[in-house]
């Protein structure tokens, strides 16, 4: 597998000494008393792909944020990974700036315009480079959004549920995508999902998260590429629905 | 679980639901139902059978302006309650020859330039910081916001007693209206500035000067463009009272003036160029919001 082509040219920076990009020891949020998470611990190596799955309102959104320095309401001990970028469910794009702009918005120096259209034909946007984020379609948007994390050359990357608003077809592609930028890269991901067959395409290790806290840890052993026909995907992903609760047999 | 539901890997987010799409129990066939109303969608580029659109929109004033001559023209109009549109045109060619017009132009306009300076410059610092710091919104809001009720055509006994009658009083009146305004709309507008795109500036390194340069300031301009607007509107506004305190220059002068000796054309010409003034003003606001919000998916109408 093309692994590290990009990567390879430049140094790569200095993961944490350990090869962990996330620490997290008895971490607790609560919201009006009531501890959303409660005492959870996570521990994620560099260059891993982790999913996390949960019922809905069970605080992945609240533990991704968190994870990405956005929430400091809380107790217990958090360590990641310096260089993060973030990708949230909505692309998030900033309105008032050309789609180029967007993405190496943050960046130290000035506006490289090169360096994110090389960030943008990685995505396949290299046409679109010039526009206001207006004019993108919802899949466009958010592999711009994409663009503009991966710019950032990050060791973790944190993604909420960034394909649920997309339809069917653009989902599927931008899995495949999402899978090859990260065997280019080599960042960690930690990808907050609805969707246990995403999960199951994507992840080494797949996070169900109950109560509070990490419930099940279930390490995803296919051999990549997945083929979402083949039988151990398939009873992977029953059983993943089971422990979710949901009984499908 | 419904007929309609999609497997579980391909369900949409929840919150962003499919539309629901209408029960059509029954075999489809090609040919629309005649049972259905419907109806053709039309595009909005030509409507074949209808004269272009700026000749309708200049049609009714011209009609207007010819129906006011007519009046005129039969005596039904006397000239001592509004002079004949003809008239009016050479009173202004009149008083253009003379230089009289172009002097109260540019007085007239050298105030509003002077009262908007002051009042925009201090709307923007004011809303800026109040907008921006805890500190300066709870310092500068409240009384802003008290000020605020007071109308300012209601200070001009004030404003004589303090600046006297020359030129201080005029341009402080259109300062003071023109800051009010303009102050509620930047402040409304760096509050509002959407708590997301904040956020996702954040997760991409800004700091704190670059989120208020790139992301507060930035999408606090549409609210304060319709600030200015409406500040400029006002600014006019302002000018007509303000050139009424004893004026000896300027369009207000040169109406007063003609008010003593019943010339309803130089009134007229007087009001013309007032409404010409603000529609210059506006049209400068429309340029700036083409420039300046060509990022907006904005609603042109149809
Ligand atoms: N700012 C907040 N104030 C109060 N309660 C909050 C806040 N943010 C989240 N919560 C609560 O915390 C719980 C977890 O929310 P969170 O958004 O993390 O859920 P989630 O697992 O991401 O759900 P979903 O899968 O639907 O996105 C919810 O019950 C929510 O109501
Ligand atoms: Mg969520």
């Amino acid at each position: 597998m093309a692994s590290g082509l990009q990567r390879n040219l430049t140094p790569a920076p200095a993961a944490p000494a350990d090869g962990t990009v996330v620490r997290v020891r008895g971490l607790t949020r609560a919201f009006d008393g009531r501890a959303v998470i409660d005492g959870l611990s996570l521990d994620v190596a560099s260059g891993e792909f982790v999913a996390l799955l949960g019922a809905s309102g069970c605080g992945k959104s609240t533990l991704l944020r968190v994870l990405a320095d956005l929430d400091h309401d809380i107790t217990g001990e958090v360590t990641v990974a310096r260089r993060r970028a973030v990708g949230f469910q909505a692309p998030r794009l900033i309105p008032w700036k050309r789609v180029w702009r967007n993405v190496v918005l943050g960046l130290p120096g000035r506006p490289d315009r090169n360096r994110a259209v090389r960030a943008l034909e990685e995505v396949g946007l290299g046409h679109r480079v010039d526009v206001w984020p207006k004019v993108l379609s919802g899949g466009e948007a958010q592999r711009a959004a994409l663009a503009r994390a991966l710019v950032r050359d990050p060791d973790l990357l944190l993604l909420d549920e960034p394909f649920s608003a997309l339809d069917a077809l653009t989902r599927i592609k931008a899995q495949d995508l999402v899978a090859e930028l990260w065997q280019r890269h080599g960042c960690a991901v930690v990808l907050v999902t609805h969707d246990v067959e995403e999960a199951v395409l994507l992840a080494d290790r797949v996070l169900v998260m109950r109560d509070g806290v990490i419930a099940q840890d279930q390490p995803i052993g296919l051999p990549r590429p997945r083929r979402r026909s083949a039988p151990e995907f398939v009873a992977l992903r029953a059983d993943l629905l089971a422990m979710l609760g949901v009984d499908r047999h | 679980m419904s007929l309609h539901q999609p497997p579980a890997g391909l369900r949409s987010d929840p919150a962003e639901p499919h539309p629901a799409e209408p029960d059509t129990a029954g075999p489809r066939t090609g040919t629309p139902d005649p049972a259905v109303p419907a109806e053709t969608v039309r595009s909005t580029g030509r409507r074949r059978g209808r004269p272009p659109r700026w000749l309708i929109k200049t049609a009714s004033p011209v009609a207007l302006v010819l129906l006011w001559q007519l009046a005129s023209a039969t005596g039904a109009l006397p000239e001592e309650t509004l002079a004949a549109p003809g008239t009016i045109v050479t009173t202004a060619a009149g008083l253009a020859e003379t230089g009289e017009l172009q002097d109260a132009v540019l007085t007239s306009l050298s105030r509003v330039l002077a009262g908007l300076g002051i009042g925009i410059g201090a709307a923007v610092v004011l809303a800026t910081v109040s907008g921006l710091f805890r500190l300066g919104e709870d310092l500068i809001d409240a009384p802003v916001q008290m000020l605020r009720t007071v109308p300012t055509i209601g200070l001009i006994p004030l404003l004589i007693i303090w600046f006297g009658i020359g030129e201080e009083p005029k341009i402080a009146l259109i300062a003071l209206t023109v800051t009010f305004p303009l102050y509620m709309n930047i402040y409304g507008g760096i509050r509002n500035v959407d708590s997301a795109l904040i956020e996702a500036g954040r997760t991409l390194g800004l700091g704190r000067f670059g989120t208020v340069r790139h992301i507060v300031l930035p999408g606090a301009m549409p609210s304060a463009l319709v600030g200015l607007r409406y500040a400029l509107g006002s600014a006019w506004l302002a000018l007509v009272f303000g050139e009424t305190i004893n004026a000896s220059s300027g369009i207000g002068y040169l109406m007063n003036n003609a008010r003593e000796f019943f010339q309803t054309d130089v009134i007229v010409v007087c009001l013309v160029l007032y409404a010409f003034l603000g529609l210059l003003a506006d049209l400068i606001v429309r340029v700036l919001e083409r420039v300046l919000l060509a990022w907006r998916p904005a609603f042109s109408g149809t």
